[in-house]
């Protein structure tokens, strides 16, 4: 791993006597974008104050190109008009859109003939060249955070940091304005720091991924890991593991785990010993659900349960699926696929799964 | 009903004509209330930036205060100077009692909590979240409470106003530090005071009219301003 750009250690934000933020060690890498992750009320935007330097923390020490930065006001400013931050709602001031995309640069004392090229240039890789003569407040909730954004990127930021951009806009907007922003970044590979409670947006933009909860950093690991290996239950739920059960390894051979749930038996990859308590998580997506008379034989699913369909609930274009099967399995299934089995609520099916795809975490 | 209009007919003419005491008292008038307002402008907007946006122990009585003095008799604050510049009082020394100087103190007392008041409740208007997306973009403190300023122009303008208006329209202070002095401290509402006590209505009513017709101009040029700011 490069050298940090931005470190923060032992990092504690206390509000009325109370630390709502305990943070040991947290760095960002140049060129990454990682994505701050939790629940409402984590500290998932406390985080990002202080790493912004918007905050003062009570304790800790923040490092950025591997200077500790002072909490003198001077030294705090010198650093922050190194990075830019665009919040949840665009926080347009009562100008034109060129005003406001000039502001920060005009805050850092460049003059009118420098700032043009700039404005033009990101005004028109964000779409909103033709508005830079219009009232910022005339605009629609899309157009002002591209405004919010332009006005950020202008600022050639070493690192950027955005507080849930997308979370105040109708999905066709943020969509559109999501495909942009993603392209612009890994353009210019300019290090992100990006708050999310949507597991899709941290799963998609961040290399890697930090899970806040409570409070605390419950995991840092690039997206893909968090997602397919998070290592604890807390996390599992969060992260959309939506099949959690508690079971006891009954033997160990060569890397997969035959471990009891009770009424069911699987098989999952695992290095935990025999007689080793665990949680077993597994996401809906990795259960295939077929009819009885299916065949698994040639397609290595080494747990293949029987049970019968539950309850069943449709999301967009795929259903939500519980499946009775000595434990109670929730899979995802296309409609098209429900269809094409002529399944049904009350049949008896197939739910299978790899031992690669079940998740294993020790428990106490 | 005759007074009332031989009134409006003296003021036009003594206004056409020019007349030369009229046009001193109103001139005065004008620049002790104008001064008064400025430096009230230039303390008021700092100190109500302050605590508008400052949390510190304390504040929430600060500002009862200056509630308080947004209502402040105009006598209570003329006797208040009074006594300060008094011959024999802690000011005595500068001998200003009696003088415009002395009115313009006296208003400029009345004029700062307004100010002050006005431009606390303007920055709180302000949603604190621009705070942060202005520091977030490199603002220093200075240039961070001048872009709010900016931003809350509008009612920045009112509290002018307000200020303005409350001191070209008070009597009590002015009479009792300014000694309403013919040729030198004589101004408007002081002025029509002392002709309607002296059974001169139609010139007392000819001095209320200007008085009107300047507070109804600057506050017409102000809310202009105001309106076209916000149009924009």
């Amino acid at each position: 791993m490069s050298e940090a750009i931005l470190e923060v250690r032992d990092l504690a934000v206390a509000y009325g006597g109370r630390t709502v933020l305990s943070i040991e060690h947290l760095a960002v890498v140049p060129g990454e974008t990682l994505a701050i992750l939790g629940p409402n009320g984590a500290g998932k935007s406390t985080l990002l104050r202080s790493l912004a330097l918007l905050e003062l923390p009570a304790s800790g020490t923040v490092r950025f190109n591997s200077e500790p930065v002072q909490r003198n006001s001077a030294s705090r400013l010198r650093v922050r008009r190194r990075m830019a931050t665009v919040f949840q709602s665009p926080l347009l001031c009562n100008t034109t859109v060129s005003n406001n995309i000039s502001l920060g640069l005009r805050f850092r004392g460049h003059s009118a003939g420098e700032m043009a090229g700039n404005i033009k240039q990101w005004a028109e890789r964000f779409g909103i060249f033709h508005l830079l003569d219009r009232p910022a407040r005339t605009l629609s909730g899309g157009e002002a955070q591209r405004v919010s954004l332009a006005r950020a990127f202008v600022l050639n930021p070493e690192v950027l940091f955005l507080d849930e951009p997308f979370s105040a806009l109708d999905q066709p907007t943020r969509e559109a304005l999501l495909a942009d922003l993603e392209h612009i970044l890994r353009e210019s590979r300019i290090t992100t720091v990006f708050v999310t409670h949507e597991r899709n947006e941290a799963l998609h933009f961040g290399d890697r991924v930090a899970v806040v909860m409570g409070g605390r950093l419950a995991q840092v690991d690039p997206a893909e890991r968090v997602f397919s290996s998070p290592i604890s239950e807390e996390i599992a739920r969060f992260v959309g593991v939506e099949n959690i059960f508690r079971g006891t390894v009954e033997e160990q051979r060569g890397g997969i785990g035959v471990i009891s749930l009770g009424c069911s038996q699987i098989q999952a990859a695992t290095n935990a010993r025999a007689g080793e308590r665990v949680l077993v998580c597994l996401r809906p997506e990795e259960i295939v659900v077929a009819r009885l008379d299916a065949d698994f034989a040639s397609e290595s699913m080494r747990n293949v349960l029987r049970g019968r369909i539950g309850h069943v609930v449709a999301i967009g274009s795929q259903l939500r699926v519980r499946i009775e099967a000595g434990v109670i399995l929730t899979a995802l299934i296309t409609k098209q696929s429900w269809q094409d089995l002529s399944l049904a609520e009350g049949q008896e099916v197939q739910a299978a799964f790899k031992a690669s795809a079940a998740h294993v975490i020790g428990r106490r | 009903m005759d007074v009332i209009w031989n009134g409006l007919v003296q003021a036009f003419w003594l206004i056409v004509t020019g007349d030369p005491e009229v046009m001193r008292i109103t001139a005065l008038s004008l620049k002790v209330s104008g001064i008064a307002t400025l430096c009230s402008l230039i303390l008021g907007i700092p100190v109500g930036s302050f605590i508008g946006l400052a949390r510190f122990p304390g504040r929430g009585f600060v500002l009862s205060l200056i509630n308080t003095g947004m209502a402040l008799p105009p006598v209570v604050v003329g006797l208040f100077v009074s006594i300060m510049l008094w011959r024999s009082g802690p000011l005595g020394m500068l001998q200003l009692l009696y003088s415009p100087t002395a009115i313009v103190i006296a208003q400029f007392i009345l004029a700062f909590p307004v100010v002050t008041g006005l431009t606390v409740t303007a920055m709180q208007q302000i949603d604190p979240k621009l705070r942060l997306q202005l520091l977030g973009l490199g603002a220093s403190r200075i240039q961070l409470v001048m872009q709010l300023l900016k931003e809350a122009r509008l009612a920045m303008l009112a509290a002018i106003m307000a200020g303005f208006g409350a001191v070209i329209s008070e009597i009590g202070a002015s009479m009792m530090v300014g000694g309403n002095i013919l040729h030198y401290s004589r101004v408007l509402t002081t002025a029509t005071v002392l002709e309607t006590a002296r059974g001169n209505f139609e010139l007392a009513i000819a001095l209320s009219a200007i008085l009107l017709v300047i507070t109804f101009l600057i506050n017409w040029a102000l809310t202009a301003i105001q309106q076209y700011g916000s149009g924009r």
